[in-house]
C-alpha cells in the first residue's frame, strides 16, 4: 500500500524547463508547490564543470545525461502492419532525465513558430482550398494564436537572454533579422553571437542567390546577462560542446542557469528527486485528479494528493502517464475516434556538406545555436500551389561543433573506413561544413502513440508504443528544401558538395532530433483534442499538460521557444482565471 | 509550505548529507538506479570539492580480450584506420585497449540498454535487437568471423589473411554479404567501426588516441574551453596544440 502524504496545492510531474517555469509562476501566486523528478539533482560546478564536460565519449556516445532505456523506453514500428519492438538503445532522439531535463543538453536554438503555424488547417484551407489537405493529414488549428502567445514568447526570451536580431518589431521589418517572423514587441535582449567563418560564407552565398540570411536566435549568451529574476549568465566561449552536454560556463540558458537559483530558495517550493510518478489518480466520477502515486528508489510507493496537477515531463512521458492512468480515450487510427495518443509527429532533416580546398573553417569553434539561417521556405512563407506538399522548414548553416567522433565529413564516394577514408578525414576536417534543413512533419492518421501489448519497463508498466513514418508530404517537402540547400551550397563556391537527402522510412537508429511532438494535443474542442487552449485537460479540469505533447502537428522550427511560451500562457491562465474559479476554463 | 517530511535543513551541506546516507547525489557515471530519493527545499544544493570527474582507464594488461582476441582486434582496427604516411593508425593509438576497457565495463554489459524479451529480428529501422550485450557480441562475432574466413580462405583465420583479403572480409561484413553463425555480421561491423572511431578520436583517458595523435592529425585542439579570441579570425589556423582532460604529457615533469 502506498503511504499517503499530506496534500500540496500544486504538484509538478517532471522538473525540466516546463516544470521550472510552472514552479516559478505557481509559487509566485502563493501556492505551495511540490515538484517530483524521476532523476537526480544536477548543478553546473558538480556535473558540467569545464574541467571535464568536453568529453565526447562520455556524454554523447555513452549517454551520461540521457534517459536510460534499461529503465524506460518505448517500442517502435513504422506502421500498424508491423510488430513494434523496443528501442533498446537511444538513437534518433535523446530524452533527458534528472533536474533540468533536456534543458541541460539542448543546443539553445530558440524560435517562435510562425503565426500561420498555429492555424495549420484554417490557414491552408483559406489559401489553397480544402482539397489541398490530403484526407489522412490530420492537421488542426491549435486553439491559440501567435498574438495570444507573443507576450509569453517575449517573457521567455528575456528570461533566457536570447541572442539575436529582430526581423519584425510591431510590424516594422528590421534589416538583418528574419523578415518572415511574426511581429514582436521589442528587440532581443542580447545582440547576435559573433559569427565564425562557415556561417559567414553561407550567409554571403544566400545573399548572392537572393535570400535574406539572419543570425539564429540563440540561448547561448553573446555577452554577460542578468535576467529579470536577477540570475546571471556568462558569455559563451564558443567551446563547441553544447547539444548533448551541459554548459560549464553558465552560458547556455537552462533551468539551472535562469530559474532554479531563485525558485529553490522559496519557502513555498520543494523538489523531490529520484521519485518516479507511476499514476495519476482520479476521483470516483473521473472529473478530478486527486493525487499521484510515485515510487522512490527503494521501491516504496507514496500517494501525494494535490489540488492542481501539472504534467511537466518530456512529451513522451506525459502521454505515457496519461495512457497508464486511463485518463481520456485512446486514439484509434482505424476509426479516427479518441484523442489520446493522436497526431504524434517528429521532424525531417537533411543536409548538404560543403568541402573547400582553400579555406580553414575551424569547425571546433562553435556553439549550439551559432549559425546563419534563411526562412524563405519555412511554414507558409512561400507559395505551395502545385508543389504537392504543405509545410516547410528552415535552411541553416549551424556551427555547433567539431567534435571528431561525431563530426568528420567526407566527400561523396569516400569509403566509410580504411586508408581512403582516413586521408579524406585528415584533408577535410578543418575545411568542411554542413548546410542543414530542418523541416516540419504534418500529423497523419496512421502516426500515433498507444500502450505496447508485450513489452514492459523496469517498474513492470507497459511501454508506450510509437507508430510513425514519414509520408509523401514530408518527403516531397524535404526534397524541396534539400534542393534549395544545394543551390546555396553551390553558390558558396566550394571544391565539391555532398547532398544527404532524407530517403525511405523513418529510422529510429541514427540521431536526428529530439523534437518529438503530439499525443496529448491542444485544440478548440474535446472531439479533436486532449487539452483546451490553456493546456487544461478537457475531462479533468485540475489537470494541465505542458510540453510539445500539446502540438497538434510539428512546424519547421525547434520547439523549445513555443513549449515555453505555451507553459507561461497556461500559467497565466491558471493564475488569473483558474485559481479564482477552479473548473473548466473553456466550456466544451 | 509544501510537504517536505525529509527536507534537508538549509545549513546541512551535500557532503554531510552524503555521509549521512540521505542523498546519493547525481552519479552520472553509474546507473542512477542506486541513488536515493531526496527533498530539496529552501536551498540550492552545492558543496565545495564535489565533482563528477571521469575515471581514466586502468593501465596494464587486457581486462576482457584473450590474447587471440587481441590479435584479431589489432588486425581489424589496423584495416579500419591504418597507419600510413599521415600518421599512426587505430592499433598504434591504443584502440584495442580502448575497446577492451569498454567491453569490460558498463558498456560491455549493456547496462543502459533495454535488454528485456521477447526478441525478434525486426526491420532495419527498428535498430539493435540482439539479446547479446556488446561484450558477448564481440566474443561471438570474433569466433564467427574466423569461422567464415576458414571456410572461404582455405582454413586461415582472419589474422592470417593478407591485407586485401582482410579488406574483402570486412567489406562483406559491412554490406551484409558475409553470413555468420549466431551473429548479425552487418550489425556487428557497424558497432565495431563506431567503437574504432570512438577509440581513435576520444579523449586519451579512455585508452585510445595516445598522445592525442589523432587530434593532431586532423587539427582538433581537444578539451579547450575558450575560443573567444579566435572567433573572428576567419580562415586562420588555430595556433595552439591539443589538450586532453588530463592536460598534456609535457605538463608532467619527467623523473
Amino acid at each position: 500500500m502506498a503511504t499517503k502524504l499530506p496534500p500540496v496545492d500544486a504538484l509538478l510531474v517532471g522538473f525540466g524547463w516546463t516544470g521550472a517555469l510552472l514552479g516559478q509562476e505557481l509559487s509566485d501566486a502563493g501556492l505551495n508547490v511540490l515538484a517530483l523528478e524521476r532523476g537526480g539533482w544536477r548543478d553546473t560546478t558538480t556535473d558540467f564543470a569545464t574541467t571535464f564536460i568536453q568529453d565526447e565519449l562520455r556524454y554523447y556516445y555513452r549517454h551520461a545525461l540521457f534517459q536510460e532505456p534499461a529503465r524506460e523506453t518505448l517500442s517502435f514500428r513504422n506502421s500498424r502492419s508491423e510488430t513494434a519492438l523496443p528501442m533498446r538503445q537511444l538513437g534518433s532522439f535523446l530524452p533527458g532525465t534528472g533536474v533540468g531535463g533536456a534543458g541541460i543538453h539542448w543546443n539553445g536554438q530558440n524560435w517562435r513558430f510562425l503565426p500561420s503555424d498555429f492555424l495549420a488547417r484554417s490557414h491552408n484551407t483559406d489559401r489553397y482550398g480544402a482539397a489541398a489537405i490530403p484526407q489522412d493529414m490530420t492537421i488542426q488549428d491549435w486553439g491559440v494564436t501567435y498574438d495570444d502567445l507573443e507576450p509569453y514568447f517575449d517573457k521567455w526570451e528575456y528570461l533566457c537572454g536570447i541572442s539575436g536580431k529582430a526581423g519584425n518589431i510591431k510590424g516594422q521589418i528590421q534589416p538583418g533579422g528574419n523578415p518572415f517572423e511574426g511581429p514582436r514587441t521589442r528587440e532581443y535582449p542580447n545582440p547576435p553571437m559573433e559569427m565564425t567563418y562557415g556561417p559567414t560564407l553561407f550567409a554571403q552565398a544566400a545573399n548572392d542567390v537572393g535570400l535574406k540570411p539572419f543570425p539564429a536566435p540563440s540561448a547561448n549568451m553573446s555577452r554577460a546577462y542578468t535576467n529579470p529574476l536577477g540570475v546571471q549568465l556568462g558569455p559563451c566561449t564558443y567551446c563547441g560542446f553544447c547539444e548533448k552536454f551541459g554548459c560549464g560556463n553558465y552560458s547556455k540558458a537552462s533551468p539551472q542557469t535562469t530559474i532554479l537559483p531563485v525558485l529553490l530558495r522559496k519557502k513555498n517550493f520543494a523538489l523531490k528527486t529520484e521519485c518516479e510518478v507511476i499514476k495519476i489518480n482520479l476521483d470516483s466520477d473521473r472529473k478530478r485528479a486527486v493525487s499521484v502515486t510515485y515510487v522512490d528508489t527503494q521501491g516504496e510507493e507514496y500517494e501525494q494528493p494535490a489540488d492542481l496537477i501539472v504534467l511537466s515531463a518530456f512529451v513522451l512521458h506525459n502521454v505515457h502517464l496519461l495512457l497508464l492512468s486511463g485518463i481520456g480515450t485512446p486514439y484509434d487510427p482505424s476509426t479516427g475516434a479518441g484523442t489520446l495518443g493522436k497526431n504524434y509527429a517528429y521532424q525531417i532533416v537533411s543536409s548538404v556538406d560543403v568541402f573547400y580546398d582553400d579555406k580553414i573553417l575551424n569547425p571546433f569553434i562553435g556553439a549550439g545555436a551559432l549559425g546563419m539561417v534563411v526562412d524563405e521556405f519555412n511554414g507558409d512563407n512561400f507559395d505551395h500551389s502545385n508543389l504537392g506538399f504543405l509545410g516547410g522548414g528552415y535552411i541553416a548553416c549551424w556551427n555547433t561543433n567539431g567534435r571528431p567522433i561525431e563530426t568528420h565529413l567526407v566527400p561523396d564516394g569516400t569509403p566509410k573506413w580504411g586508408a581512403k577514408w582516413k586521408r579524406a578525414v585528415v584533408r577535410d576536417y578543418l575545411r568542411s561544413m554542413s548546410v542543414a534543413t530542418h523541416g516540419a512533419v504534418m500529423s497523419h492518421r496512421g502516426n500515433y502513440l498507444d500502450l505496447d501489448p508485450t513489452y514492459r519497463d523496469f517498474l513492470g508498466r507497459p511501454l508506450m508504443r510509437m507508430t510513425f513514418d514519414y509520408t509523401d508530404n514530408e518527403h516531397r517537402m524535404s526534397d524541396f528544401l534539400t534542393g534549395k540547400a544545394e543551390q546555396i551550397a553551390r553558390a558558396m563556391k566550394p571544391r565539391e558538395i555532398r547532398s544527404n537527402p532524407r530517403k525511405g522510412h523513418y529510422d529510429i537508429t541514427p540521431y536526428q532530433t529530439t523534437h518529438n511532438t503530439g499525443g496529448a494535443i491542444m485544440g478548440s474542442n474535446p472531439r479533436d483534442s486532449v487539452l483546451n487552449r490553456y493546456l487544461q485537460h478537457w475531462d479533468v479540469s485540475n489537470l494541465f499538460v505542458m510540453g510539445s505533447s500539446t502540438f497538434p502537428q510539428n512546424p519547421g522550427y525547434n520547439p523549445t521557444g513555443t513549449v515555453a511560451a505555451l507553459a507561461l500562457w497556461s500559467a497565466q491562465a491558471i493564475r488569473t482565471q483558474y485559481l479564482k474559479n477552479p473548473g473548466p476554463l473553456v466550456q466544451a | 509550505m509544501a510537504n517536505t517530511e525529509r527536507a534537508a535543513s538549509p545549513g546541512l551541506n551535500r557532503r554531510a548529507l552524503l555521509t549521512a546516507g540521505i542523498v546519493a547525489g547525481s552519479s552520472l557515471a553509474i546507473s542512477s538506479g542506486s541513488a536515493t530519493a531526496d527533498t530539496i527545499s529552501q536551498q540550492v544544493p552545492w558543496a565545495p570539492g564535489e565533482a563528477n570527474n571521469p575515471a581514466p582507464v586502468a593501465t596494464g594488461g587486457y581486462q576482457f580480450f584473450t590474447q587471440d582476441e587481441v590479435a584479431w582486434v589489432d588486425a581489424v582496427v589496423s584495416r579500419l584506420i591504418p597507419k600510413d604516411e599521415l600518421g599512426p593508425g587505430a592499433r598504434e593509438l591504443g584502440v584495442t585497449v580502448f575497446i577492451d576497457r569498454q567491453l569490460a565495463g558498463a558498456y560491455g554489459r549493456a547496462e543502459r540498454w533495454y535488454m528485456g524479451g521477447p526478441w525478434a529480428k525486426g526491420t532495419e529501422t527498428q535498430g539493435y535487437q540482439s539479446r547479446m550485450a556488446p561484450a558477448q557480441l564481440y566474443r561471438a562475432a570474433i569466433k564467427a568471423v574466423d569461422g567464415y574466413c576458414r571456410n572461404g580462405f582455405g582454413g586461415k583465420a582472419f589474422v592470417d589473411l593478407g591485407a586485401e583479403q582482410q579488406d574483402k572480409v570486412l567489406g562483406d561484413l559491412e554490406e551484409g554479404k558475409a553470413k555468420l553463425e549466431q551473429v548479425d555480421g552487418k550489425a556487428f561491423f557497424k558497432q565495431l567501426l563506431l567503437n574504432t572511431q570512438e577509440g581513435f578520436f576520444a579523449d586519451p583517458l579512455y585508452g585510445g588516441n595516445k598522445n592525442m595523435a589523432a587530434w593532431k592529425m586532423i587539427g582538433f585542439p581537444g578539451a579547450r574551453y575558450d575560443y573567444r579570441d579566435f572567433v573572428s579570425k576567419h580562415g586562420q589556423r588555430y595556433p595552439l596544440p591539443p589538450v586532453s582532460l588530463y592536460g598534456r604529457p609535457h605538463w608532467t615533469p619527467k623523473g
